[in-house]
């Protein structure tokens, strides 16, 4: 890849460096069209995108100063909000091939929270949608994020990495429909804001669930989390009176003690005149007393429960991310040629423009030589020479472009380059033209 | 003539449950259509040889062993397809005919012969209150049939081993509306069964309730579905209570229709 003139590289933070309280203050919540704007003020940056999700701010770049790109963009971005000795530490970053696998594993939901969830996907593509429209990305970004859409939709149908998120969600549907028989008209509780939680709300929603009341330890949250689900927001001290007029209950918070003991349970469901509730507890630790599910009328499942209902064991997922992996490298590798190829593109360029001034400045010697004065014959000079040129060249670019050479790209652009002694008339030509290492 | 269209409803009463049981069991939807529509057949056939029964005897056919037995499997069915034409709930249909099937087999079984009446029991009263008692039995029996599925459902979520029943029997949910609908259409024929057998009574015999073992037991049984019903409507009582009680009644219920003769003697005698 080296021939490229240019880095990929891709900087960012995400629930596993940095902490929500800092991914919460670094994330664009206000649209991506400001900080997109902010992007394409800075001159290093040939090519940008921006990602901003609850778990995750990435931004993806081209350009041919990676640090400099790194620290315009952080200041542009965070500055006001959060100082860069702060940011520093929890920033990684990509550059060229490990840049393109990551931008693969995040959209196929392998580096997401709960792997295999698919929202990562949707939200690429709109972060990607209006990176697009504000012309941030070019040819090379256009072409590596609808490589990665691809990339995650063969990874999404060829391994079944998305079967353990989807369980949940899914299982949670399932037993829903055995408990309540219909799911419109139910009402759904989401305790605390976990992304699976969220993931099997908006399953229940598209179920036609009729609301989702969120209760959060920050209301802020809960608040921002309703407003998603056009749903309401409560605080956790008004959880026992909700227990009244909700019927499922997805439970995931980050609480190292019981949220809702028996007991609690007990005394809502003579309010409730029995009706059931379903509890789904997906924290770990629990938030749910077990005990709950010896009531009557209440069901209770946690994250073991709903994986037994798919069945989907521990070795199968290890053995589905191992073929998921396998299929991103292979795709990486895919990226690489396609990359590699346009690096021939200037040297093609360059070549022809060489031969176009040589038959420019040939044909007005000679013409002048000749006493060829009218345009007529001048052009059908011209148009000889350029036939010769073309002739001449056909051999030398078909060798460039072509795929099944035993020697590699690079080597056959040196050779070429060194043959028309490319580099120096660039050099004498123009001096900003690409130059390779 | 009704004898031989009651072995042939006998007959499509056991295709029907044989369809039920295959799609019970391979769950295809087009086995379901299948057996609903032998099932409706099988009915509208023994509907017939009620009525035909009915000319021949010249009364009214819920008297004899056979008859009554006969009777309450029809109106056990009658509730069925009553019930499945609002809602739909899945393989009941396979429990119910499966019951039908069990309850014609002993009518086969019982003596067919139509007999001349006691100058008591001709009356325009014996048909009101015989089917009158006999639907309501029929829905409790439905009632306790979908308590018994609840129960099985109910615990497989509860223990969360999922089984053969698990995706097979209906949401807990439609059982229990199964439930308060069978209650709540068949305690009012009781009540009403109890009320004209009280006034034939009264008519034939005087006086309008003489405690009567059969009397006796029928109040029983009417106090517990009464009892039901109010927990029911005023607590809230629902799911695994309600399927548990709905059992334990259905099991007085067919006491009272059948126990009572066998194990006491009274003026009903041994209809059943």
């Amino acid at each position: 890849m080296a021939v490229f003139p240019d880095t990929i590289a891709l900087i960012g933070v995400n629930h596993k460096t940095a902490s929500l309280d800092l991914r919460e203050r670094l994330a664009c919540t206000a649209g991506y069209e400001g900080p997109l704007a902010a992007l394409s003020r800075l001159e290093s940056l040939k090519e940008y995108y921006l990602l901003s999700t609850c778990n995750r701010v990435e931004i993806a770049f081209v350009g041919d100063d990676v640090r400099r790109g790194r620290t315009e963009i952080l200041a542009a971005l965070f500055a006001p909000r959060v100082k860069a000795a702060e940011l520093e530490p929890h920033v990684y970053q990509y550059e060229q091939s490990r840049a393109v696998e990551h931008l693969f594993q995040v959209a196929a939901s392998l580096d997401s929270m709960v792997v295999g969830e698919a929202q990562i996907l949707g939200q690429m593509k709109e972060a990607y949608r209006i990176a697009a429209k504000t012309g941030g990305t070019g040819l090379v970004l256009n072409k590596l994020l609808h490589k990665s859409f691809s990339v995650a939709k063969r990874v999404r149908t060829e391994t079944r990495i998305g079967a353990s998120a989807v369980s949940i969600s899914y299982a949670a549907v399932v037993l829903g429909r055995k408990i309540f028989g219909d799911l419109t008209n139910k009402r759904v509780l989401l305790i605390g804001a976990g992304e699976m939680a969220e993931l099997a709300a908006e399953h229940l929603l598209n179920q036609g669930v009729a609301s989702v009341v969120v209760a959060n330890r920050t209301l802020e949250r809960a608040v921002s989390l309703a407003r998603r689900f056009r749903g309401s927001a409560i605080a956790l001290a008004e959880l026992q009176g909700q227990l009244q007029h909700v019927d499922v209950i997805i439970s995931s918070t980050g609480a190292s003690e019981l949220i809702l003991r028996k007991e609690d349970v007990r005394r809502v469901m003579r309010g409730r005149r029995n009706r059931p509730l379903f509890f789904i507890d997906i924290a770990v630790p629990r938030d749910l007393d077990p005990a709950i599910n010896e009531l009557d009328n209440v069901y209770l499942y946690d994250i073991d429960d709903l994986q037994g209902v798919i069945e989907l064991n521990r070795a199968d997922r290890e053995r589905e991310a191992v073929k998921a992996g396998r299929i991103i490298a292979e795709e990486v590798l895919k990226f690489e040629r396609w990359l590699e190829n346009m690096a021939s593109t200037p040297t093609i360029i360059q070549l022809r423009n060489l031969m176009e001034d040589i038959v420019r400045s040939e044909v007005d010697k000679t013409a002048g030589r000749i006493g060829a004065t009218s345009t007529l014959q001048q052009e059908a000079l011209e148009k000889m020479a350029l036939a010769i040129a073309s002739k001449m060249l056909y051999h030398p670019l078909k060798y460039l472009k072509a795929e099944d050479h035993c020697l590699s790209l690079e080597e056959r652009i040196h050779t070429v380059r060194t043959v028309f002694d490319l580099d120096e008339a660039a050099d004498q030509a123009q001096p900003g033209g690409p130059s390779h290492a | 003539m009704s004898f031989l269209l009651f072995q042939v409803s006998l007959i499509l009463y056991l295709l029907a449950t044989a369809a039920y049981l295959v799609f019970f069991f391979k769950e295809r939807a087009a086995i379901r259509k299948n057996a609903r529509l032998l099932f409706i057949l099988a009915f509208a056939l023994h509907s017939i040889t009620i009525i035909v029964r009915y000319f021949e005897a010249g009364y009214t056919p819920i008297t004899t062993r056979h008859e009554t037995i006969s009777f309450f499997a029809w109106s056990l069915g009658c509730c069925y397809l009553s019930f499945c034409w609002r809602y739909g709930v899945k393989n009941l249909g396979a429990f119910v005919s499966l019951l039908v099937l069990t309850l014609m087999s002993l009518a086969a079984f019982a003596p067919r012969a139509t007999v001349s009446l006691s100058p008591q029991l001709q009356s325009g009263w014996l048909p009101v209150h015989a089917s009158l008692s006999l639907l309501a039995y029929g829905f409790f029996a439905l009632a306790g049939v979908g308590g018994l599925m609840y129960l099985l459902q109910e615990r497989t979520i509860k223990r969360k081993r999922f089984g053969l029943f698990y995706s097979r029997l209906p949401s807990l949910e439609a059982l229990d509306t199964l439930n308060h609908h069978c209650l709540s259409v068949g305690f009012p024929l009781l009540t009403l069964g109890m009320i004209t057998g009280s006034l034939w009574a009264k008519q034939a015999l005087g006086s309008y309730w003489r405690w009567d073992p059969m009397e006796t037991w029928t109040l029983i049984t009417w106090l517990l579905y009464a009892a039901l019903i109010h927990q029911r409507f005023t607590v809230g009582w629902r799911g695994r209570q309600a399927a548990l009680l709905s059992i334990a009644a259905l099991v007085v219920a067919l006491f009272t229709f059948w126990g009572v003769s066998v194990f006491f003697t009274g003026y009903h005698g041994s209809f059943s």
